[in-house]
């Protein structure tokens, strides 16, 4: 709502500067967002002019007029000025800048040839003076609205500030001059006397016809609703400059006398009106429910298909607006209306919030009957517009029918102390009956017991805490103590939690550097990285309104969106990029029919809320890596050792360790990584099970050629829940022999495709206790070995817990070792 | 050269005077004196304590001496060898020495060459700041709660007051699951964690939840549709509004330094009643660019302000949904935007750095926001 700082003074008295006002209004909770002057930096003189004469200057590429304007004996008499505007014509007042004066923006005017004249000032455009936006011509005033070489600043209420205030929902009031003066007044401590409260003078009904019929069929969404009849009005009678300043200041444009007087009157006591032409109007105007499908066409010229539950105003050939909200092309007032039938109504403010929604609609009426429009005010808002309209547009009021419903008010009891028990410093009780009573409560006392009777404009209180929130926020919230509150002692973060942290840091000190990506995918995504049709990675939740179309999924692999990343990495000049990322996948789709229906008066029962909870897809939290180009740099100490696929499973191994977890790598299959090269990688619970836990190695061929990323790019995911499940809250100490230990070197022959984790396993199970560890330390083929065929060295180091190994001790455990391996992988000693 | 002296020959070879062993000694530690390395030591050794050396054939002679002679120049010939001994022991420990320096100096390397073979790694601002806010809280003994991001619309609007078709839904523009009715969204906020804690735990409950949130903001400078925030909850016997405004100017205490403090303006949230938001003050003029032109400040616009989050009191509505009585209990809960925060505590200029996942801006930060 942006309100002129002078409406507010004329309402309440004060005056004070609108910074001044604003804080005011700031700390009582109505957000001011700017305070902005009308025309800042104009300097100098504007004057009315009389345009006496217009020359139209043809041979130009763009019409030119040279015109006389009279800007009265003191400002040069009768000037002649060049204009390029064609919206006036002689005898219209204008705005005129004489030379000397500077408009906004550091324009200065100054007498000058131009057009082959000399032009001695210029006519303002709204815009050009900082009133406006408006540049569509230059500035016209209505008839008679000064006399030539007036000062034309207060007539075009230049100087006044603006208050932008963003209005909460929960305060409709404050969408309203009169609202929001009301505030002034609190804050201001001065009495605030209300605009509806000041009697309007409109003569009594004429009764020479009868006025239009109303009727609303649903008491409920519209409980008052009034529709009053002025006919033989001007339709050509100017809007006066005053109404259409204050129209501008708050942000609305000038459309024609009736129209502005009921957007000026929605300004004033925040009550939406809306005109509809009486000629075009069939029988009784009623606010009701259309036909299932019926085809309506809004003032936007948008043709709309309504349901049987929207709220709409109808006559008898069917509806004619959409309640509150717009209203509709055939019954609209026009230029030339004389007859008008006048809608006043109180509507609910989830009907009007519904309607807005569901057909994406706001308008000045909606934002108000959403917040919550005065449930009493609807006749009074009626007759001050007919007022406006027979001083300004004559015509005869004709009369008000009206509906109504029973109004409940809303009463609250309430213990003086609470809301000195909430905010937590002294209140006395006098001063919430005081503050209470500011705001429009009624207030009864009954032994420390207050009966607060809500006033009609403020549907939000509802509760005793709005009550409260009232008593506080006008005693100040910066009057509050600072108390901080003692907590029972805490268990700090919880083990997956301090592990969450700790992989993060791990993979960190590995070189990798964490980044975050957007979650949501789409069919192309999945084609890019070859996800076969019947992957379970395909069953993913979908967004209803996704930011784009082809990305309507939410993802179930974060390599479906750090592959991107790399790839924006890649097209930022970087070469190397090893990257990861921790964050939430949502495994399978939605089947949101088995949420439960809850309501909020009552705690879901356990039924419901295992209910909601197995409704929701599972939604674990994944870590993956993408390693792209060097892991080592070429440098003084040689040359570079590119990324390979035993990076990403070490990157994985790193993490798994981190967590106290060993992780157990073996050949994979992924359609997004090489065939050969693709490690799937497990962990062992307490309990001795193995679960999957993710994939690592180098990327398919076709899925870096997809993503522009280089040949032989690596990456890895694991499921980061699934890795703290199987983590040791307690880490077993060690026991380790002191005893000499004795090192034996064995290199075996395997065909080609034998894992070396299998030979490493059979050494192990083969040598028994005796072994304290096996290392790979190198693998080659080569014709010395044989076709398809592969030597591994391992490094064994066996250890005796109670004495020396002797040299045939060692050897019957290497030779125990070296059999297993034969059975189990058909290891030849080399 | 003559064979030992074993029967009686009066024939003096060399001179066995004192004078002359005398000078061979001389002559011995002058030339290991000017011998520089050990293998001319090793010269020096040959020359004069090898078999060949003067003394060496000197001694010889002693044997063709006759007997009342033999003793005394005995004792002076060994006399001279036991000082050329200890002299070529002492100068090859010197030598040695002097030795073991020299190939430290050769070993001598350009020490300012690059080092670094591997990648210096990061961890994202964001984690690193909500773990560092969520610390201060844990400290003060409230415990990190979690709840999913695609939650049901019951957990993340109904339980928090928000009707449906209430206007505050439309100020957060949701992420709808499968259809706009269909009961699931991307969260919005992180207060759902609060409907989650309440209904896990009974009061007191002291919680904070870090997590991602969602909104259908286009990307730009300063929106995100994918953004953090944090939310603190506290529900117990007789917490007031006092209290809210102590835990917040703690929290900016511990994050932005002594004395910084925080400032309630009265605002509306349908899940608190009183709500407020929450401006920090600046912390780095503290208030002196307010209506001081001649020092601006970048952090707060000249405000001395900073707007920050949201809080208030728990409306007891939102008690009632999860089933604890606001007769008994209150509570307070507050959040503030990550993302925000980052900005002005770590003057980032534009979102879109945060979420591109550029390599530069990670590195730039460590494994600390």
């Amino acid at each position: 709502m942006r309100i002129p700082i002078s409406w507010i003074s004329e309402l309440t008295g004060v005056t004070a500067s609108g910074r001044e006002i604003a804080e005011h209004l700031i700390a009582a909770g109505l957000e001011v967002e700017s305070v902005q002057t009308i025309g800042e930096g104009l300097s100098g003189d504007l004057v009315v002019g009389r345009v006496e004469e217009i020359e139209e200057l043809t041979e130009f590429k763009k019409p030119i007029r040279y015109c006389l304007v009279d800007v009265g004996a003191d400002h040069g008499g009768i000037r002649g000025i060049i204009c390029g505007a064609q919206n006036f014509v002689v005898g219209d007042l204008v705005v005129v800048a004489v030379p000397g004066t500077i408009l906004p923006g550091g324009f200065e005017i100054s007498a000058r040839e131009t057009y082959g004249k000399v032009s001695n000032g210029m006519i303002c455009s709204e815009r050009e003076m900082g009133l406006g936006e408006d540049h569509e011509g230059i500035l016209v005033l209505p008839p008679e609205t000064a006399s030539a070489g007036a000062n034309a600043k207060p007539i075009i209420g230049l100087a006044d500030e603006i208050l932008d205030i963003a209005v909460t929902p929960d305060r409709g009031y404050a969408l309203s001059a009169r609202g929001i003066a009301r505030e002034v007044c609190i804050a201001y401590k001065v009495p605030f006397s209300d605009p509806i409260d000041r009697v309007v003078h409109v003569p009594a009904p004429s009764g020479s016809t009868k006025p239009a019929e109303c009727a609303s069929d649903d008491l409920e969404a519209c409980d008052l609703f009034t529709l009053s009849t002025v006919v033989n009005f001007n339709p050509y009678a100017p809007t006066p400059q005053w109404m259409k300043n204050r129209l501008r200041d708050c942000g609305m444009r000038s459309v024609s006398l009736a129209v502005d007087i009921t957007n000026y009157v929605m300004l004033e006591s925040g009550q939406p009106l809306h005109a509809f032409d009486l000629d075009k109007l069939q029988g009784t105007v009623r606010a009701g429910h259309p036909i299932e499908g019926e085809l309506f066409e809004t003032l936007d010229h948008v043709e709309r298909t309504l349901s049987a539950s929207d709220l709409v105003i109808l006559d008898d050939r069917g509806t004619i607006g959409l309640a509150g909200v717009m209203g509709g092309l055939d019954a609209e007032i026009s230029d030339s209306s004389t007859n008008i039938a006048l809608e006043a109504a109180h509507f609910d403010s989830m009907a009007i919030a519904r309607s807005s929604r569901k057909y994406k609609l706001s308008s000045e009426a909606s934002r108000r009957f959403e917040r919550g429009v005065d449930r009493t005010i609807a006749p009074y808002a009626a007759l001050r517009a007919i007022e406006l309209m027979l001083e300004l547009g004559g015509g005869e009021y004709v009369g008000m029918n009206a509906v109504e419903a029973p109004m409940q008010v809303t009463v609250i009891t309430i213990s003086n102390q609470l809301p000195a028990q909430i905010a937590g410093m002294e209140i006395p009780a006098q001063q919430v009956v005081d503050l209470l009573t500011a705001v429009g409560c009624q207030v009864t006392q009954e032994s420390g017991q207050l009966h607060v009777a809500v006033p009609s404009w403020r549907p939000d209180i509802t509760d005793q805490a709005d009550l409260v929130e009232e008593v506080i926020r006008l005693i100040g919230y910066s009057n509050l103590p600072s108390t901080l509150p003692v907590a029972p002692a805490g268990r700090g973060v919880t083990h997956s939690q301090k592990l969450r942290r700790r992989v993060g840091t791990a993979l960190a000190h590995a070189g990798l550097s964490e980044v975050l990506s957007y979650p949501f995918v789409g069919p192309q995504d999945l084609t890019a990285l070859r996800i076969p049709a019947q992957d379970p990675r395909r069953d993913m939740p979908t967004l209803a309104n996704p930011l784009s179309d082809e990305q309507p999924w939410l993802r179930s692999s974060i390599l479906f969106t750090l592959i991107p990343t790399a790839r924006r990495n890649l097209g930022r000049g970087h070469t190397s990029i090893p990257i990861f990322e921790i964050g939430s996948v949502f495994q399978g789709g939605m089947d949101t029919v088995a949420i439960p229906h809850m309501n909020v008066e009552h705690p879901p029962t356990p039924e419901q809320w295992s209910a909601l909870e197995n409704a929701l897809p599972n939604q674990p939290l994944h870590v993956a890596a993408v390693l792209i180009g060097e892991a080592q740099p070429a440098g003084w100490w040689g040359g570079a050792r590119p990324f390979d696929w035993s990076d990403a499973v070490d990157s994985a191994r790193i993490l798994a360790e981190s967590c106290g977890v060993t992780l157990a790598v073996s050949r994979g299959a992924d359609p997004i990584f090489h065939p050969g090269r693709c490690a799937q990688l497990s962990v062992t619970d307490a309990d001795g099970a193995s679960h999957v836990v993710g994939a690592a190695g180098e990327l398919h061929p076709a899925v870096c050629e997809s993503f522009g990323l280089p040949p032989r790019s690596c990456a890895m995911e694991i499921n980061l829940n699934a890795v703290i499940k199987c983590a040791p809250l307690v880490m077993p100490a060690p026991v380790f022999s002191t005893q000499p230990v004795a090192k034996e070197d064995l290199a075996v022959v395997v065909d080609q495709n034998m894992d070396a984790a299998l030979v490493e396993q059979a050494l192990r199970e083969g040598a028994g206790d005796l072994l304290e560890s096996v290392r790979l330390f190198d693998v080659y083929s080569g014709p010395q070995v044989g076709e398809g065929k592969k030597s591994l060295a391992f490094a064994l180091r066996f250890r005796s817990p109670d004495h020396t190994l002797s040299a045939e001790e060692t050897a019957r455990v290497r030779e125990a070792a070296l059999q297993r391996a034969t059975h189990v992988c058909g290891a030849v000693l080399r | 050269m003559s064979a030992p002296n074993k029967e009686y020959d009066p024939k003096q070879v060399t001179d066995l005077s004192e004078e002359s062993v005398n000078r061979m000694v001389a002559e011995a530690l002058a030339a290991m004196n000017n011998a520089g390395n050990l293998a001319e030591l090793k010269e020096v050794r040959l020359a004069h304590f090898g078999d060949r050396s003067p003394l060496a054939l000197a001694n010889r002679e002693i044997g063709a001496l006759p007997p009342a002679a033999k003793a005394e120049v005995g004792k002076r010939v060994g006399q001279a060898k036991a000082q050329i001994k200890d002299a070529l022991s002492n100068r090859e420990e010197e030598l040695e020495v002097l030795r073991d320096q020299q190939v430290l100096l050769e070993e001598t390397v350009d020490i300012t060459v690059p080092t670094d073979r591997g990648w210096v790694g990061g961890r994202h601002p964001l984690t690193t700041l909500m773990e560092a806010m969520s610390d201060v809280f844990i400290a003060m003994g409230y415990s990190i709660a979690e709840g999913p991001e695609l939650e049901a619309e019951w957990v993340n609007f109904d339980a928090l007051n928000v009707p449906a078709d209430h206007p505050a839904r439309t100020m957060q523009d949701t992420f709808y699951v499968t259809s706009q009715d269909s009961g699931a969204v991307l969260r919005t906020q992180t207060s759902p964690i609060q409907i989650r804690a309440m209904l896990e735990h009974k009061p007191p409950i002291y919680v904070v939840a870090p997590g991602r949130v969602y909104r259908t903001d286009e990307l730009d400078a300063t929106h995100t549709p994918v953004f953090h925030q944090i939310e603190g909850l506290a529900v117990d016997r007789g917490l007031t509004m006092a209290d809210l405004k102590g835990t917040l100017d703690h929290l900016a205490e511990q994050m932005f330094g002594a004395g910084i403090v925080t400032r309630l303006r009265p605002s509306y949230f349908p899940f608190t009643e009183p709500s407020a938001e929450v401006d920090l003050q600046c912390f780095i003029c503290r208030g002196a660019s307010v209506g001081n032109s001649g020092t601006p400040c970048r952090t707060c616009g000249n405000e001395g302000w900073i707007e920050w989050g949201g809080c208030g009191m728990v409306n007891p509505r939102v008690l009632r949904a999860v089933g604890i009585d606001p007769h008994v209990y209150t509570g307070f809960a507050f959040g503030m935007g990550i993302e925000r925060t980052l900005m002005f505590r770590n003057g980032v200029t534009d979102m879109r750095d945060m979420v591109e996942g550029d390599l530069r801006f990670t590195r730039a930060f460590g494994v600390e926001a």
